[in-house]
């Protein structure tokens, strides 16, 4: 199994180790409802060097990316971020992430840990396919250890560790800075619908890095956070997790995914595919639901309207912040767009669930 | 870890305590830790009836769905009807106020499947 630079670390915390798509990883250390809502009232600090980043760099840089990616790369300015997403030909999706613009020229994705070779791999095949010579593509995820600084009180723990002033550092915008003396790239990023920061160091001061956050964050009762609050953290905002909202066989439009997709900035993998799918009529689309009993939808679940199966579950859990079921669901469309009530399927019971506005947490 | 003496124990994690005859069940202190935050339980009702090894219920952390075994055989006198409520209970007092149910045993002297508690922690050891 692949460990990350802080395996150690996590061990020493005591934490819950799981295979995370081949990566020895913590799942939770105190609880995943107590590191949730520490993340919402206060911080929280999570080891998410699994994930991979691959530089894109070279004169044909952003026309390659603008060719692999449904978002418009061009609409992109130095230390700015983009969500976007890479697609097959068939507008499945091959991943989603977050790129990054350091030069008109110079690009670094953070994309998915278990697709990080998948989407290395499928960039190479593109570039060979559709002739980009002028560019350079580097799988750079060994090199970086990334953690996540989430919470309310985020920029107040980083701000005792950098000089550099991040009030000026805009929502999905990033710069390059020292943190601890380390040098760092600061993104004001996360998965967890709170402020905080993703921040990237060499993978050799990732331990550092993590320990001086700690020091720094223990008077603003910062918590080392496991991918079990991850998860939760993330769907009660209704983020999209690859391999369950999004798959090779769900296109971004049906995963309300519509605002990365700019159907109308030029050609890209994936669109000949989207414009038939939508020309047709899309079958299906992705709703968030709320039980309206006591019980937890899990992914897979089938979702029933008027006694038939009309989809399933892709992401569901018991909101720590709710105290209810919630669920992301992938439903016909004719019962997505319906008034009729649905229900979850939960072992032999049928839950009434309430179609619901995303975030499910505001 | 704690497990008390008087009980007796199961290799599904459950533990039971047999009163004449009659058997108070729930899930272990090792189970309960193993789970993580539990937050949602599913009771049979009184009366019904349950063979050892039969599933009859359901027990829920944020992250994961866990079948519960009737460890002996019998009819359901009665039910923890705090936990639905309260599944935090199952972490905060798992041989206490997290009992979940109570059985009449159909068959007193069939309690041989189970585990004294040197045997179970033995078995815990190992897990």
């Amino acid at each position: 199994m692949k460990a990350t630079p802080l395996n150690q670390i996590h061990r020493q915390l005591g934490a819950r180790m799981v295979d995370f798509g081949g990566w020895d990883m913590p799942v939770q250390y105190s609880g995943v409802i107590a590191e949730h809502l520490a993340v919402r009232s206060a911080a929280g600090l999570f080891d998410v060097s699994h994930m991979g980043e691959i530089e894109v760099s070279g004169p044909q840089a952003l026309e390659f990316l603008q060719y692999a990616m449904t978002n418009d790369v061009s609409a992109l300015v130095d230390g700015q971020i983009q969500y976007t997403a890479m697609c097959y030909e068939t507008g499945g999706v091959v991943d989603d992430l977050t790129l990054y613009r350091f030069a008109a020229d110079h690009y670094l994705l953070c994309v998915n840990a278990s697709n990080s070779d998948k989407d290395f791999a499928w960039l190479q095949g593109l570039q060979k396919r559709a002739n980009y010579h002028d560019l350079s593509l580097i799988n750079r995820s060994d090199d970086y250890a990334q953690l996540a600084l989430q919470g309310p009180v985020a920029a107040d723990i980083l701000s005792k560790l950098t000089t550099t002033n991040l009030a000026e550092i805009k929502f999905y915008h990033f710069v390059e800075g020292e943190v601890a003396g380390i040098e760092t790239i600061i993104s004001r990023t996360g998965y967890t619908g709170e402020d905080g920061f993703e921040l990237y160091c060499p993978a050799q001061d990732g331990v550092k890095l993590w320990q001086q956050l700690m020091a720094a964050g223990q008077s603003f009762g910062l918590d080392p956070i496991g991918l079990g609050a991850r998860d939760t953290l993330r769907l009660e905002k209704g983020y999209a997790l690859y391999g369950h909202e999004i798959t090779a066989e769900i296109m971004p439009l049906e995963a309300r995914l519509a605002w990365i997709t700019k159907l109308k900035k030029g050609d890209f993998v994936g669109r000949d595919a989207m414009l038939k799918a939508k020309e047709a009529g899309l079958p299906r689309k992705q709703i968030a639901l709320a039980l309206t009993a006591s019980g937890v939808p899990r992914e897979g679940y089938p979702i029933f309207c008027d006694d038939k199966e009309v989809g399933y579950v892709t992401s569901g859990t018991m909101s720590p912040s709710l105290k209810k079921g919630i669920a992301l669901a992938l439903v016909d469309i004719a019962a997505a767009d319906s008034n009729q009530p649905l229900k979850i399927g939960i072992r032999k019971h049928q839950i009434l669930a309430e179609r619901t506005a995303l975030p499910f947490v505001k | 870890m704690d497990f008390p003496e008087e009980l007796k124990y199961t290799e599904e994690h459950e533990w039971v305590l047999v009163e004449g005859d009659i058997a108070t069940i729930g899930i272990t202190d090792f189970a309960q830790d193993q789970l993580g935050d539990i937050v949602f339980v599913e009771l049979p009702e009184v009366g019904d009836s349950f063979e050892a090894g039969q599933t009859f219920g359901v027990v829920e952390s944020v992250k994961a769905v866990s079948d519960v075994y009737a460890p002996v055989s019998g009819e359901v006198v009665e039910i923890n009807e705090e936990l639905p409520d309260e599944p935090e209970a199952l972490n905060n007092s798992p041989y206490d106020a997290g009992w979940i149910l109570k059985i009449k045993l159909s068959d007193p002297s069939a309690l041989g499947g189970l585990m004294d508690v040197a045997t179970y922690q033995e078995f815990v050891e190992k897990d």
